[in-house]
């Protein structure tokens, strides 16, 4: 019950008595206390948010996303504190939410599917280039370890680096920095037992914590000597490094400083490949354009087994759906009748599969159906190799999806029997019509009729029903001649396999095909719904 | 009217700073100014109570925050894919074979360790962290599988496969057992605890360089050899002796063993905790190979700490990597939370005398195989398997594995 703002407003808006009343504008209407207080709040905490996810824009400089995120706040704002926009108030929030939730993944997903994003080819070039060049850093050969000292000449925070560092050998210190290496005078510098020099005239040194304040600055920090440079391994100790391989932009190239070998970019592919075709690892991420697509009606062993793959995705999203649906309409239907007694124990038991979580189950059930030990075989004695034989791992899944999924059919198929009059039954009964003939003519249809979205979904759903295969059988059993597609095989755990399974991750060729099935999905679903109104129309 | 708007305005701003200073509080926090740096390792989450104390006695020493953060699950793609986002770990702890995929992802970085450093970790150990003539990671323990026998059952450890066998058709028939031998093989197969087997048998995964790096492009999956090898293998299997199972899964195989339903397991130092618990009097021997074949191999794993590449803090993540953890302390706290052998020999000599399983699973990992690193290896565990799984239940060999080889060289191409 909403309390009303006491003296603001409403006696000025209250309808006069004794004259009729149209109906008022929205703009008219009082405030109430509660809807004030939501608005508030929800407004306060959209703000809050805001503010919370300005600060990391700030800090990585994302101008245009801060930009987005200021304009669309105050917009919500403006939309909610002023009156006029009535429309608006009710779709833009919705609106948000799908352009946040699904708009922008599938936009997302596409613009991957268009490039070659995957294991090797994360970064940009430059990460790249990074990469190979640390990744060639080694030792020059015969160089001596050094122990080292952090040490500035001006303040610990922001004064200028030097590395003092002591040749073991010799016990000789030397200070360096960008200009290079000079050796300190004898006695300028005080060394601990383990070669470290602790204190320096002239110079500040750093502790553990001063040092690692500024990580960044003091790996990048490089004292050149004649043979490569001086590098920071750790905070105490520095050796002389050189990288192999460096990045050439003139030619566009990789070059190896002891073999002479060049890998030259590729724009196309985001890697760099030498003369004889071999590749650099380290790559980057490019726009392939419809490559991925093409791969996946081009290659054998994708489009070779897909018709028979499609075929099983086909049997078995209808049969989990059918199975379930025929199994809990059965039991609805069974519970319905005016004769049964204690219905509530009985729906509380019918239900319960539904109460446990399925990602557990699925794999209780996976090891139901082992051959030697598992409890379907033991119970009836059988020796059924379950998951081992084509038809018999098929029939197991389907029979687990069956267990899983009824008690939702029972539910919904018990809601919508309950909506039907009985005396639409009782009245088919007085004209003489069998109980199946009721069934048939009267309540089925009638009850497809509110189930029908609920079917579609349920199929679509099991259409993608990852976990129900990958948990169970993995797709399996391989046929011998082919390990990568497999009798339960569904489009998604098969391409699940070909995109993440074997060469690593790879995310351009993952989106591709997720799109492929969703359009596959989308065109059934959008026929299913077409064929739903027709019937609609028929009983109505 | 207007004391309406007022009110709005106050209790809006109310609201606003509460929730506003509520939302960036964290933002301070995790701001990598704070006094004297932080550093952040990732582990799973049994390693990462281990590491807590050590890690914090580390920060104590050089003023700094240590966070140790446990991630439970698929921790290699969790880091790769954290690092490139720049909101990583500087350390990251992980298996040796994940090398091959990080490096070519540009998530860490070599670590530079003086010869003595070097010198102080086992052979194999600094051989498997070992990638492209770059070191990449500190290993800190490796692993390998071993026969680990029900010694009531079977007092006497067996030479070769076919005295194994032989010894379990007899339990077998005395009703004793019920599985001549638990080597988890599955529906997909298995191939890190088949490849003992394989190699006895004469199969290879990869030729080898010159280097003894193993070499992508020589495959051995699919060679006349590989073949006889799965043709001996076959004769172990459900068609065959009945000692290779496709229902011994992963899930079961230590279960069926700890249950005394099979007197011989093949598996690694992962399992000794469960057998002790159940109370199984076993020894732990070199898993046998075929009678004349050749040595049975098993792969040997290596367990390092890595240097993220993306790190805010290198110096000290390079500090802790490579000077913090090259001491024996750790190792064998490690050891203690789980009971995998040290990779550093000063460690590993303080532990074995108190646990002489440690010198069992060393001794039969003495002949393993690194496991491969190489990016390629990805492409080689599914088919692999698959084909192991099919051979087992009684396939034709040289149509799977010729099939397999093909599936390999077309993703490794």
């Amino acid at each position: 019950m909403p309390t009303q703002l006491p003296g603001a407003g409403p006696g000025l808006r209250a309808p006069r008595p004794g004259r009729p009343t149209p109906a008022r504008p929205r703009a008219d209407r009082p405030v109430t206390l509660t809807g004030l207080v939501v608005k508030i709040v929800l407004l306060g905490l959209t703000v809050g948010i805001a503010i919370w996810a300005a600060f990391p824009l700030i800090q990585t400089r994302a101008w245009t996303g801060l930009a987005i995120l200021a304009l669309t706040t105050a917009g919500l704002c403006y939309l909610y504190l002023t009156r006029r926009h009535v429309p608006a108030k009710y779709l833009v929030p919705g609106t948000l939410f799908l352009i946040a939730f699904q708009v922008l993944p599938v936009l997302y997903t596409v613009s991957t599917s268009l490039t070659n994003f995957g294991d090797g080819h994360r970064g940009s070039k430059q990460e790249a280039i990074v990469a190979i060049q640390t990744a060639s850093v080694v030792q020059v050969p015969g160089s001596a370890e050094y122990a080292l000292a952090v040490a500035t000449t001006g303040d610990p925070a922001t004064g200028p680096l030097v590395f003092l560092v002591t040749d073991p050998a010799t016990g000789a210190v030397s200070a360096g920095d960008a200009e290079g290496l000079r050796p300190l005078q004898d006695g300028a510098a005080t060394v601990n037992s383990a070669g470290r020099v602790t204190a320096a005239s002239g110079y500040t040194v750093l502790n553990a914590g001063q040092v690692s304040a500024r990580g960044p600055e003091v790996a990048e920090f490089a004292v050149p000597t004649a043979g490569g440079a001086i590098r920071a391994t750790g905070l105490s100790r520095a050796y002389e490094g050189k990288a192999m391989r460096s990045y050439d932009p003139g030619c566009d190239c990789v070059r190896d400083a002891t073999s002479g070998r060049t890998w030259t970019a590729d724009p196309a592919n985001g890697s760099f490949v030498a003369a004889d075709g071999e590749r650099l690892a380290q790559g980057w991420r490019v726009t392939v354009g419809f490559r991925n697509f093409a791969r996946i009606i081009t290659d054998d062993s994708i489009s070779g087994p897909f018709v028979r793959t499609l075929g099983w995705n086909f049997l078995f999203a209808i049969g989990s759906t059918g199975g379930t649906f025929a199994l809990g309409l059965l039991c609805a239907l069974a519970l319905h009748s005016p004769r049964v007694r204690a219905t509530n124990v009985y729906r509380v038991l019918l239900i319960l599969p539904y109460a446990m979580p399925s990602f557990a189950m699925l794999l209780v059930w996976r090891d139901m159906f082992n051959t030697d030990f598992g409890l379907v075989n033991q119970l009836l004695g059988l020796q059924v190799d379950w998951f081992g034989q084509s038809w018999s791992a098929r029939a197991a899944v389907i029979l687990v999806q069956l267990w899983l999924g009824y008690p939702y059919m029972f539910l919904v198929a018990t809601g919508a029997l309950q909506a039907i009059p009985r005396e639409l039954t009782e009245a088919t009964s007085v004209d003489g019509a069998t109980p199946w003939q009721s069934f048939r003519k009267i309540t089925l249809p009638l009850l497809l009729v509110a189930l029908s979205p609920l079917l579609i979904s349920s199929f679509a759903y099991n259409f993608n029903n990852f976990n129900a295969i990958y948990l169970t059988t993995e797709g399996g059993p391989f046929p011998s001649d082919n390990p990568s597609v497999g009798a339960t095989d569904l489009l998604i755990t098969y391409t699940y396999r070909l995109a993440f399974g074997a060469a690593g991750a790879q995310f351009g060729f993952a989106a591709a095909i997720s799109i492929f099935i969703f359009a596959l999905v989308a065109v059934i679903s959008a026929v299913s719904f077409r064929r739903t109104r027709q019937q609609e129309e028929v009983y109505s | 009217m207007r004391i309406r708007t007022a009110g709005v305005v106050a209790v809006f701003a109310l609201a606003l700073t509460a929730s506003g200073c509520g939302g960036d509080e964290p933002a301070v926090k995790d701001s990598p100014k704070a006094a004297g740096g932080k550093l952040v390792i990732w582990s799973d989450d049994k390693r990462a109570a281990a590491l807590k104390p050590f890690a914090e006695k580390f920060g104590q020493e050089n003023g700094v925050t240590v966070d140790v953060q446990a991630i439970s699950k698929d921790q290699q793609t969790t880091f790769v894919t954290a690092s490139q986002q720049g909101s990583g770990p500087d350390v990251m702890v992980g298996a040796h074979d994940w090398i091959g995929n990080l490096v070519q992802n540009g998530a860490i970085d070599p670590v530079q360790l003086s010869a003595a450093q070097k010198s102080a970790f086992a052979e194999v150990a600094l051989k498997a962290v070992t990638f492209n003539g770059q070191v990449y990671g500190v290993p800190y323990a490796t692993e390998n599988v071993a026969l680990i026998r029900n010694t009531a059952l079977a007092p006497q450890a067996p030479a070769t496969i076919e005295e194994l066998v032989a010894t379990g058709k007899k339990l077998k028939a005395e009703k004793k057992v019920s599985e001549l031998l638990c080597l988890q093989v599955g529906q997909n197969g298995d191939a890190y605890h088949l490849y003992p087997l394989y190699t006895s048998a004469g199969g290879s995964l990869f030729g080898t360089t010159a280097g003894g790096d193993y070499d992508p492009k020589n495959l051995g999956v699919g060679t006349p050899a590989s073949i006889a090898a799965f043709e001996k293998i076959k004769k172990l299997g459900e068609k065959g002796d009945g000692a290779l199972k496709r229902s011994i899964t992963p899930e079961n195989s230590i279960a069926t063993f700890t249950s005394k339903k099979c007197a011989f397991l093949v598996s690694g130092p992962w399992a000794i905790t469960d057998a002790k618990k159940a109370n199984i009097t076993y020894d732990i021997s070199p898993v046998p190979g075929f009678a004349g074949g050749k040595p049975a191999q098993p792969f040997v794993g290596v367990q390092a700490f890595y240097v993220a590449a993306k790190g805010k803090n290198k110096p000290l993540a390079q500090e802790f990597v490579a000077n913090y953890l090259t001491t024996p302390d750790l190792a064998v706290a490690l050891y203690r939370a789980e009971p995998r052998p040290p990779a550093l020999t000063a460690a590993f000599d303080q532990v074995k005398g108190t646990d002489p399983d440690l010198v069992k699973f060393q001794e039969a990992g003495r002949d393993g195989h690194v496991l491969p690193a190489v990016p390629e290896m990805a492409a080689i565990w599914d088919p692999f398997g698959k084909a192991e799984a099919a051979i087992i239940g009684g396939a034709d060999v040289t149509g799977t594995v010729t099939a397999a080889a093909k599936t390999i060289s077309n993703q490794i191409k």
